[in-house]
């Protein structure tokens, strides 16, 4: 859908010249994708000094639909979870404006757009990034860091999510999807033996923090997006999901989001304040993340069963078999080595 | 039965008319879910080559691991209870082979390229 003929032009445009200094109108209005919890939306904010680049993250249709998804934070949540790690130097794009109910667009918010790249097929193979990728590693490690150590008192409320309680959620819905994977049951075994103890501090945990979330240029990490699903919980949870292995996207010497080596994300941690990282822990939320995207996949056959006939979600459905190799060369390991 | 071509060599030239004739017309989404589609032609054809006797071999090693006869699905399922309930483990004789085994086929079948796939062939070797 274009500028023209849409809905949201006019109210959009009203609240930019309200709440852009400067601002004379809008540009280049265009959906850049389409989320089951999310729509964003890119645009140019017309001032007299040139055009500003910007974001509008907003619900569909306006209203997001809380009781689908238990694990989206509202979108005034978002905007206040990004503000708060800006003050802890995280980079991410500067909040600009967090919609009322008088500027007619529903829930959603608008924030600078950070120009860069967050394909991961990019910034692993092209060109462009090859100065970037040996320094993303250890940039992830110091920013993730710092977004742990958001003040908790400061925190708009948040799910908190310990690693047993996030076994038994996608315990529960493995069975709820009802088809016997052998190696999911080995792994939920295995995690519920292994959780990490209940005195295991707990802090702000991005939650997605991946390939697709990260916003990169030629130097180097410029921002940390779509912080919908971040929640309280384990911090060595954001340091193993990056690692898993469908995010290495075929590079699987290169554990951290197929760029990076674990010792300069851990290092980057340990040196920018972020504590001991603990291996136990670590292997425990990478078993964890490997065994969720695994029962994603089922959750899609599921989907296509019941009536979304997306080929593409047909076959993803077949690629819960990746996750369930990854999980025996961590579990149950060829070489008798553990991975 | 059924005349020639087989329906291994129907899927092939399926496929062959997506990626060779039909993709190259197509643009953006449209064209992404073609080739989608030619990969899920793909695992069917790799499912007929390899499917029946791997889920023969799958079905027997279920029987002997848990002593019984019965479905396919149904034996996975009870396997999946007693492993869930910890009464077979990795040490269990048999396990670690049994889902090592059925957990490589799948593969070969579903995405024979994916990276955690040919790491554990050769690491196997």
């Amino acid at each position: 859908m274009s500028g023209e003929n849409n809905p949201i032009a006019a109210p959009l445009a009203e609240v930019v010249q309200k709440h852009i200094p400067g601002a004379t109108g809008i540009d280049a209005l265009k959906r850049l994708s389409g989320g089951a919890s999310q729509e964003i939306w890119s645009f140019d904010a017309v001032t007299p000094s040139g055009a500003v680049p910007l974001i509008l993250r907003r619900a569909p249709g306006g209203f997001r639909d809380t009781g689908r998804s238990g694990t989206a934070v509202p979108l005034e949540t978002e905007a206040r979870l990004i503000n708060l790690a800006a003050e802890v130097g995280v980079p991410v794009p500067p909040v600009r404006h967090v919609m009322t109910e008088e500027d007619g667009i529903g829930q959603g918010f608008i924030m600078d757009r950070i120009p860069g790249e967050t394909l991961a097929r990019k910034i692993l193979r092209d060109e462009e990034f090859v100065e970037a990728r040996p320094k993303l590693a250890r940039q992830c490690g110091e920013v993730l860091a710092r977004l742990h150590k958001v003040d908790k008192s400061k925190l708009p409320p948040l799910r908190v999510a310990t690693g047993r309680d996030e076994v038994e959620q996608y315990f529960k819905t493995y069975k709820e999807l009802d088809y016997p994977h052998p190696v999911f049951d080995l792994a939920f075994r295995w995690l519920r033996d292994n959780a990490p103890p209940d005195s295991t501090e707990l802090t702000l945990v991005h939650g997605d923090f991946r390939n697709g979330n990260l916003m990169i240029g030629p130097e180097g990490l410029r921002a940390v997006l779509d912080w919908e699903i971040a929640h309280v919980g384990d911090p060595m949870a954001d340091l193993s999901w990056i690692c898993i292995n469908p995010w290495r996207f075929g590079n699987i010497d290169m554990p951290v989001g197929g760029f990076g080596l674990r010792e300069d994300l851990f290092a980057g941690y340990e040196a920018a304040g972020g504590g001991k990282v603990d291996p136990a822990r670590i292997k425990f939320w990478e078993v964890l993340g490997t065994l969720k995207w695994g029962v994603m996949c089922m959750g899609m056959a599921s989907a296509f069963l019941k009536g979304d006939r997306s080929v593409e979600r047909a076959t993803i459905g077949r690629r819960s078999s990746e996750t369930e190799v990854d999980l025996m060369r961590l579990l149950a390991p060829l070489t008798g080595k553990e991975q | 039965m059924q005349d020639q071509p087989s329906a291994i060599e129907l899927i092939e030239v399926v496929g062959e008319f997506i990626r060779n004739h039909a993709m190259p017309q197509l643009k953006g989404h449209t064209a992404f879910h073609a080739l989608v589609a030619a990969n899920a032609l793909d695992i069917v054809k790799r499912e007929l080559e390899i499917g029946p006797k791997a889920g023969d071999e799958e079905h027997r090693r279920l029987k002997a691991l848990l002593g019984k006869d019965g479905s396919i699905d149904a034996l996975n399922r009870e396997l999946c209870a007693k492993i869930e309930s910890g009464e077979m483990t990795l040490d269990t004789p048999g396990l670690r082979e049994h889902l090592w085994e059925t957990t490589l086929t799948k593969l070969a079948i579903d995405q024979p390229k994916y990276s955690g796939y040919r790491r554990a062939l050769e690491e196997k070797a």
